[in-house]
């Protein structure tokens, strides 16, 4: 008697039905189990650890803060936190502004050459976000290059903030192209036009018709820019100097160096609000303020809008930073040659050899985390997607929020968080490979739910709804309809994680061991022992086989769908 | 085979602002017989695709049952159901062939590979698309597609064919076309079939009976006829076609029908009425415009006086205005102009009617 009108009772509530709805369909009910539970053990829990570590001196010490008083009260440390925060806004700033010359250059002139910039832009995205601080100490270091070789200063002081600053709009402004690009390429020209036609100047027009409409386009640039920056390892590890800590490197040293958990712990913290608050600007507040400026037909521009003499200023522009990045590329190139950097610079497979006999492994290690964890995250991000985007269930906003939130949380704090949380039972990890595949995965799953909600919001919903209509299950329509439908945008997200797997730095450095090393961690320690030769052909060996990756899923792509295929990648 | 609603509610809570209900369908009872060519009309948002999918088992009634083939299916899912939908957007697999579009349904239960492939030969020939086979589905013509969908629908051989405004994307001269397609082919397997539709036109060509749905609520369920001639109130007689209205009051009724008398003082019996009629009450009277005669002033005296105030030339008919000097202008059109002759703007006229062709509603 008393259960029916329980049940009748909780028939009121939402997310009852929903569970409801859900049940009766045993596998759609475990599937979203498991992964709400992976979610939290795998994403949460290890946030949490860092939390909580941060406000205790010690395991099963009371709560306190004197963690953090300690922390405010070091000079040292904020410094640090400063020095982060600037080199963050600057980064911001300096980027988002080669990025939009670059898009602006590309989308709406006729400058020569666009092809070569574009691929130039693009490099420093496929590449190891810390190539740029390797071969600006090549460049402009003790043994430097251009410094030494060429004007025979010495200890010319490219450490701090200057080669930082360098090293950081170089690695990421492409971020801010490949976005503001998309934005510029989607106004329509007949916008412009039509200003024009109405009287204003060029001038006139940039500045009351396109700069308006891409406004939101920077500030999302920038505030990506200043979240990647933020989160920045590699660079300032070799480039900031002890003069110019920063965040992320001392909260690494004050746990590999001084075992100091909670402190590190302390200033993980100090990371993750800052990049955390930015993160929730970009995705609540600027993106709903995109604008959505798709006319009817396709519009070809006549690219009137630039005057000559501007045209020539961008490609004066674009032509400086090419040659920037050119030059950072190629020193690196010559240096995992170069017999002994600046010393004798006559060529050698000698580095080859030695990464070849001793750090092979370190080679094959990398191949095989990134090979498996990257396909893991791209399906368990399209399953997310899906399970967002179409099925009513309690708990799907959390389910997204988790998910996505390792976009937002630096690195260092994922590392620490793993160490903190997986280095005791129930869940012992670390030194496994299994730490270093499970960090992975859930670091990526952002990206491949983000391509995969993107192409199910274009899906029309009803084609699902015919094959279900048709006799399909909740399995048969995911695996016959959906999943072959999301598998461009798969591909794409594929790309870019094994990429991000393949380059990381700022978490797996708190995880790898003896057993399990990667190429980005040789890398580091090959730098900071001096040997920039070794250091370099690391690096042309992981831009190498990226490239390959690359090359090899575009062409899996072609093969099945023909040549259509290859344009389904967006690089 | 039959479908039944009863008693079919349905409210949305839009999650942003839940104190706001939507009631997209209430208190639903329709009755479709096996074999039965049915169709919901009604404007936009008036509960039409809410209806059909409730059937389809995409959503389920917030209150009462859905009947097919004489069982309860609430409780199933769509794709238990054994109903087909053919959507707004076709909705076909992007990725698969033509074909393989079709051929779907018959995979997914698994049939012989030759088997299939024998049906969707079959089915392609019946519904003209023979060649195609292999077509990817962005190569094909609107009407192309269309057939696609249908067939897709049913080579199933679903127990209901449901059909949710299937010809809004195409264009005028293949609409016309494609209805009368879908009618055959309807006609050819004697499917069940339930069709929704804003156009009246589309829906008096297709169906065996209409039902005009209002914000929710059935206002008439009937044959086309029955809805055009004999509408049960002011907004089927309205929506369904142009009509005239004219204000009366009902002297007195009998068997035969209720005797008018109109505001200028002219009393007709009209035998065909809706709703409790009393006598002395006020009614309206509908009078098509088809159904009114025109005469040039000086011939006739009539039941209205007044001047052609436009007149619209479309080939076989010609359509008038005719001001009256009080309210609304009277509609009037008259057939075969070349034979008839044409009324000139401002000309005075008289129109009358015959008693057969009004109805009176209360
Ligand atoms: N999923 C939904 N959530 C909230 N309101 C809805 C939903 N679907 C339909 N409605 C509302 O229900 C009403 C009927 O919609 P619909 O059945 O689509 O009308 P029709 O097909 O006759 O144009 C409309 O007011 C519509 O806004
Ligand atoms: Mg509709």
């Amino acid at each position: 008697m008393i259960l029916p009108s329980v049940l009748k009772y909780l028939n009121r509530f939402r997310s009852w039905r929903e569970l409801k709805t859900a049940s009766r369909d045993p596998l759609l009910l475990f599937t979203i189990v498991l992964i709400l539970s992976s979610l939290v053990i795998f994403i949460l829990y290890p946030l949490l650890s860092v939390v909580i570590t941060s406000f205790k001196t010690g395991p099963g010490a009371p709560f306190t803060l004197s963690i953090f008083k300690e922390v405010i009260s070091s000079a040292y440390l904020r410094l640090a936190f400063m020095n982060s925060i600037m080199m963050g806004l600057l980064t911001a700033v300096l980027g988002s502004f080669v990025g939009f010359i670059f898009a602006y250059a590309l989308s709406r002139t006729d400058i020569p050459f666009k092809k070569f910039f574009h691929i130039i832009a693009i490099i420093p995205v496929v590449s190891p976000p810390f190539i740029g601080a390797l071969s600006i100490i090549m460049l402009f270091g003790n043994n430097g290059l251009i410094t030494y070789s060429l004007f025979k200063i010495m200890n010319y002081p490219i450490y701090g903030i200057r080669g930082l600053l360098l090293a950081q709009v170089i690695t990421f402004f492409p971020i801010a192209y490949i976005t503001l690009r998309g934005v510029i390429d989607s106004i329509s020209p007949t916008l412009e036009d039509a200003a024009l036609d109405l009287g204003g100047s060029r001038w006139k027009v940039f500045k009351k018709v396109t700069l308006p409409l891409t406004i939101p386009g920077i500030a999302s640039a920038m505030l990506v820019l200043f979240i990647e920056t933020l989160a920045d390892f590699g660079n300032p590890l070799i480039l900031a100097g002890s003069q110019f800590p920063v965040l992320s490197v001392q909260a690494y040293l004050q746990i590999t160096g001084m075992y100091d958990l909670p402190k590190g712990s302390a200033l993980a913290i100090l990371l993750l609000v800052p990049s955390i608050t930015a993160y929730f600007l970009q995705k609540y507040w600027v993106s709903r303020k995109q604008y959505v400026t798709i006319t009817g037909k396709p519009t070809t521009s006549a690219l009137k809008s630039v005057s000559p003499a501007a045209k020539w200023v961008l490609f004066s522009v674009c032509l400086f930073i090419a040659g920037v990045i050119l030059l950072i590329y190629i020193t690196i190139l010559w240096g995992s040659f170069a017999k002994v950097w600046g010393y004798d610079n006559n060529l050698t497979l000698a580095h080859f050899k030695y990464v070849y006999e001793v750090g092979f492994k370190a080679v094959l290690d990398t191949l095989t985390i990134a090979g498996i964890s990257t396909p893991v995250a791209g399906i368990l991000g399209m399953v997310i997607a899906f399970l967002v985007i179409r099925k009513k269930f309690p708990g799907r906003y959390f389910m997204e929020f988790t998910s996505m939130l390792s976009f937002a949380v630096p690195g260092t704090v994922i590392g620490i968080g793993y160490i903190l949380a997986f280095n005791k039972p129930p869940i012992l990890l670390t030194g496994t490979l299994l730490i270093l595949l499970l960090n992975f995965i859930f670091r990526y799953i952002p990206v491949g739910i983000q391509s995969g909600i993107a192409i199910l919001r274009q899906v029309d919903p009803s084609i699902e709804e015919a094959a279900i209509d048709l006799g399909a299950d909740s399995r048969k329509t995911f695996f016959k309809i959906t999943l072959p439908l999301m598998v461009p945008a798969f591909f794409s997200g594929l790309i870019f994680s094994f990429v991000r797997a393949m380059t990381a730095i700022s978490a797996v450095i708190f995880l790898v061991s003896s057993r399990w090393n990667l190429m980005t961690v040789q890398i580091m320690s090959q730098t900071e022992s001096g040997r920039l030769g070794a250091a370099a052909a690391y690096s042309v060996i992981l831009v190498v086989l990226i490239l390959l990756a690359i090359l090899l899923i575009r062409s899996i792509l072609v093969f099945r769908y023909g040549k259509f295929g290859g344009t389904m990648l967006k690089i | 085979m039959g479908v039944k609603l009863v008693n079919i509610t349905k409210i949305f809570s839009d999650p942003a602002h839940p104190e706001k209900k939507v009631h997209a369908v209430n208190n639903a009872n329709i009755e479709v017989a096996d074999g039965e060519f049915v169709t919901f009309l009604g404007p936009s948002g008036c509960g039409k695709t809410t209806t059909l999918r409730i059937i389809s088992g995409f959503e389920n009634p917030t209150e009462g049952e859905v009947w097919i083939s004489g069982k309860m299916v609430n409780d199933q899912p769509p794709n238990r159901r054994d109903t087909s939908m053919v959507f707004q957007s076709y909705a076909i697999f992007p990725h698969l062939s033509v074909g393989q579009n079709i051929g779907f349904g018959l995979e997914l239960k698994e049939r012989p590979k030759k088997e299939i492939k024998q049906e969707v030969e079959k089915i392609m020939k019946v519904m003209d698309l023979k060649d195609l086979v292999n077509r990817r589905p962005d190569q094909l013509s609107g009407g192309q597609q269309q057939r696609v969908a249908l067939a897709r629908a049913i080579i199933n051989r679903p127990g209901v064919l449901l059909f949710d405004e299937p010809l809004s994307n195409l264009d005028a001269k293949l609409r016309d076309q494609m209805r009368l397609e879908i009618r055959r082919i309807q006609q050819t397997f004697g499917i069940t079939s339930i069709y929704v539709t804003h156009d009246q036109s589309e829906a008096m060509t297709v169906s065996d009976r209409i039902v005009v749905m209002n914000e929710g609520n059935i206002m008439q369920t009937g044959t086309p006829f029955e809805i055009y001639s004999r509408p049960a109130n002011n907004f089927v007689a309205d929506f369904i076609g142009r009509v005239n209205f004219f204000e009366g009051t009902a002297v007195l009724s009998d068997k035969e029908g209720i005797e008018v008398r109109f505001a200028g003082g002219a009393v007709k019996k009209i035998a065909s009425s809706s709703g409790e009629i009393m006598d002395g009450g006020p009614v309206l009277v509908t009078v098509r415009p088809e159904s009114l005669r025109l005469y040039h002033s000086q011939e006739r005296k009539g039941f209205i006086d007044g001047k052609i105030s436009k007149s619209v030339y479309l080939g076989p008919v010609v359509e008038y205005e005719i001001d009256t000097g009080s309210g609304k202008p009277v509609l009037a059109v008259t057939h075969n102009p070349v034979e008839e002759g044409f009324f000139k703007l401002g000309e005075k006229v008289t129109a009358d009617f015959n008693p057969v062709s009004a109805h009176v509603l209360a």
